[in-house]
């Protein structure tokens, strides 16, 4: 579904990925793990093709959509991103959730159900007429979540999408993330979270300093990490 | 008072002039500073801090010196003397709307700039083309941007130099609130002038209380 090969990014002078390759297939999620600057909020924004690599090739679908502008538009609606913390627009939360519908020409007769049934997913039903400012962190989280996944996207893309949200709430997503998965859907997910990334990926990419030091299921990485770093970050955040 | 509670008709007429010119010249500057200062927001090119700096600068540029410069430009030996503009109302919409351009497109870059790159990331990672993008943004300025339509309009209706030197405060044809006030202060017909001062400073009380109304209703 999307792939990455030795993708380099340099952001201010420093190296934040470096040599980076991954794949997540159809119906698959994958989480990346890393300690804090470890590189993966920039991996999420180049596989979105939000920002382009300074190196290296991504491809979607079997296309390569490193640079041709067009391409990356097509691949870009065929996904979504979820961001650690969501803009809101200034507008009601129904029109929040409707944007990406909006944007794709949909008859506003299906964006209603669209986005009621989006809303009622998140635990959000009745909250269409609300002011999206006015919402509390983790009810901005989720009706982020909401309009990523009303598009129906091919791919899905979160980076620390339950950092933010209470226990149960990121429960909720979880059942959502896991369920999509089931559908069809790929997700690749950067998360602290190393529980979460252990419940929830088929597999799991480990990122220190910019580079991906194991990838692998999430047996391999918590029971077998390969180098002393990954060793370390497993087992210091695990609480093993 | 009473002039203003009996709705004297010379004070109603210099106040619907008033209004508009400014109206007008506001709408114009409006159509040409708003895209103007979107194009220069949004693309980046050499110069651009110089052209932005330029811009600030002519905040304050004094009404006389615009009175001035559109006088001898409309003047019969001008290079648009022939379109018989001076000393008509035509002639003081564009002498405003030269006034106010600067502040509003100045404004409106600044308006858009204060939408920060998260708001066109998500509009990008949800789908939207550049365009789309663009006209996201501006929805999202949309409060500031119009406190800077409103804001020139202010301006228009309270400046006095170019309405005098481009105008000609002739009665009946280019008299205007500020221009009236001027003439009547110095014939001694504080009266007069006391209730179209009134009037002016009514307007700029509504014209602020809707700023703040708007950026309140759309900020909060």
């Amino acid at each position: 579904m999307i792939e990455a090969r030795g993708v380099w990014a340099r952001r201010g002078g420093a190296e934040i990925l470096k040599d980076v390759s991954l794949k997540a297939d159809r119906g698959e999620i994958l989480s990346i793990i890393g300690p804090t600057g470890s590189g993966k909020t920039t991996l999420i924004r180049v596989l979105n093709l939000l920002d382009p690599p300074n190196a290296g090739r991504v491809f979607f679908d079997g296309v390569d959509v490193t640079e041709d502008e067009k391409e990356r538009f097509i691949a870009r609606r065929r996904m979504s991103l979820v961001f650690q913390k969501p803009a809101m627009f200034s507008v009601s939360v129904e029109k929040n959730v409707s944007y990406g519908l909006r944007i794709r020409g949909i008859s506003s007769h299906a964006i209603r159900d669209r986005v009621r049934s989006a809303l009622r997913d998140v635990g959000l039903s009745g909250y269409e007429k609300r002011r999206a400012f006015s919402l509390s962190g983790g009810e901005a989280q989720r009706v982020a979540l909401a309009r990523a996944l009303v598009t129906e996207p091919e791919l899905l893309l979160l980076d620390e999408a339950t950092a933010n949200l209470d226990p149960r709430t990121a429960e909720t997503i979880e059942d959502l993330i896991r369920g999509a998965g089931e559908d069809g859907l790929s997700v690749v997910m950067a998360t602290h979270d190393l529980n979460q990334a252990r419940r929830l990926a088929n597999r799991v990419g480990v990122l220190v300093g910019g580079e991906l030091v194991q990838l692998g299921s999430p047996e391999e990485i918590f029971e077998r990490p390969r180098s002393e770093d990954v060793a370390r970050f497993v087992r210091a955040r695990s609480g093993w | 008072m009473e002039l203003i509670l009996a709705l004297d008709p010379t004070v109603v007429e210099i106040t619907a002039r008033s209004l508009a010119i400014a109206v007008t010249s506001t709408v114009i500057a409006a159509i040409l500073t708003v895209p103007l200062g979107g194009l220069i927001h949004f693309h980046n090119f050499k110069g651009k801090r110089a052209v932005v700096n330029l811009i600030q600068t002519l905040y304050s540029l004094p009404t006389v010196t615009v009175g001035l410069v559109v006088f001898l430009l409309l003047s019969r030996s001008g290079p648009f003397g022939s379109l018989g503009l001076l000393f008509t109302p035509g002639g003081m919409v564009i002498g405003q709307t030269i006034l106010i351009s600067p502040i509003m497109t100045g404004l409106t870059i600044a308006a858009l700039s204060g939408v920060g790159p998260a708001v066109r990331d998500t509009a990008v990672s949800l789908g939207a083309s550049k365009f789309q993008a663009i006209f996201t943004i501006m929805i999202e300025a949309r409060a500031a941007m119009l406190a800077a339509v409103l804001l020139g309009f202010g301006r228009a209706l309270s400046e006095v130099g170019v309405a005098m030197m481009i105008g000609g405060n002739i009665r009946g044809y280019t008299r205007v609130l500020t221009t009236a006030i001027a003439l009547e202060t110095s014939r001694g017909d504080i009266e007069f002038s006391m209730a179209l001062g009134i009037i002016l400073i009514s307007i700029s009380l509504i014209v602020n209380l809707l700023v703040n109304r708007v950026q309140g209703n759309w900020w909060a």
